[in-house]
């Protein structure tokens, strides 16, 4: 699904109340202002969770993300809706504090892609999983064991698959906000998949066991 | 003929369909004659819907509520700039 369809079924604002509550923030009016933060605050904190793995992290990067709207909602010019321009720039504040962190150990993204001998066959042949996605997505737990995979992909590879598959950013937008060239995003976000679906491969075969 | 390796190396732009129809037509022979890349095709898909779904329901996300301590430290911040502009 992309932003704009995700847009028409949000129940965000009206685009006539948008404007008036746009009005309302460039008049300086502070209950606007509240009324931003707390109909789109949780949104917001929710993108900037995905991406930084501490809380307070997000925190700030949230607060972050409000200042700079707040600061740039006179040049706001309702091209995007609203909540796209919020989005962009919770992505923008999270990927700065990102930067900012000191990068810790990780794992080597070589590790977790599939190997190959001499005549091109896999050198470990994936075996069938059990259960499906289907009945794994079925499950409650499903996401929180995904989502603890995902952290463990290295930065530079989970940050390009959270942005294309989760944010739904398009490839070009994710190559201009991590300075790379779009092969570069797609190399990245193939990789990264790989590279999750071994380590869901390897929990799986191991209940499988 | 394509090898095990050039199928893992194209398979997202298999499945992006941006290989040409030649070169899409060898990579569908060699998922019907190799059960391993058969089955990694499948666990491939899986893991994007898998990973596609730690997302909530965009509704659901809207209505998250968002912690009162924050809201008040981002509004006591734009007071703390407005007031030093």
């Amino acid at each position: 699904m992309d932003m704009e369809h995700r847009e028409a079924t949000d129940g965000v604002l009206s685009p006539s109340d948008e404007a008036k509550l746009i009005d309302a923030l460039r008049a300086g009016d502070g209950d606007a202002y509240a009324q931003l933060v707390r109909r789109y605050g949780g949104r917001l904190l929710a993108v900037t969770r995905r991406l930084l793995r501490e809380e307070e992290d997000a925190r700030d990067a949230v607060q972050e993300a409000f200042l700079s709207a707040f600061k740039a909602i006179d040049r706001f010019e309702g091209q995007a809706r609203l909540s796209t321009w919020l989005h962009r720039i919770a992505v923008n504040a999270a990927l700065m504090k990102l930067r900012s962190k000191r990068r810790r150990p990780e794992t080597s993204i070589e590790e977790l892609l599939p190997g190959f001998i001499e005549d091109g066959h896999m050198a470990d042949p994936p075996q069938r999983w059990r259960e499906g996605a289907d009945t794994l997505l079925a499950r409650r737990e499903t996401r929180e064991w995904v989502r603890g995979r995902i952290d463990e992909l290295p930065d530079s590879h989970r940050t390009v698959l959270l942005l294309r598959d989760i944010e739904e950013l398009d490839t070009t937008k994710v190559a201009e906000l991590l300075d790379l060239s779009p092969g570069a995003v797609k190399t990245r976000l193939h990789r990264a998949r790989q590279a999750l679906r071994e380590l869901l491969d390897r929990d799986l075969r191991g209940k499988q066991a | 003929m394509i090898s095990c390796r050039d199928f893992v190396d194209f398979l997202m732009r298999y499945l992006d369909r941006e290989l040409p129809a030649e070169e899409r037509a060898d990579f569908e022979q060699h998922i019907a004659d190799c059960p391993p890349c058969h089955v990694y095709l499948a666990q491939y898909e899986d893991t994007v819907r898998l990973e596609k779904q730690i997302c909530p329901d965009p509704e659901g996300e809207l209505s998250e509520e968002v912690p009162e301590e924050l809201v008040a430290a981002i509004l006591a911040a734009r007071q703390r700039s407005v007031r030093g502009s």
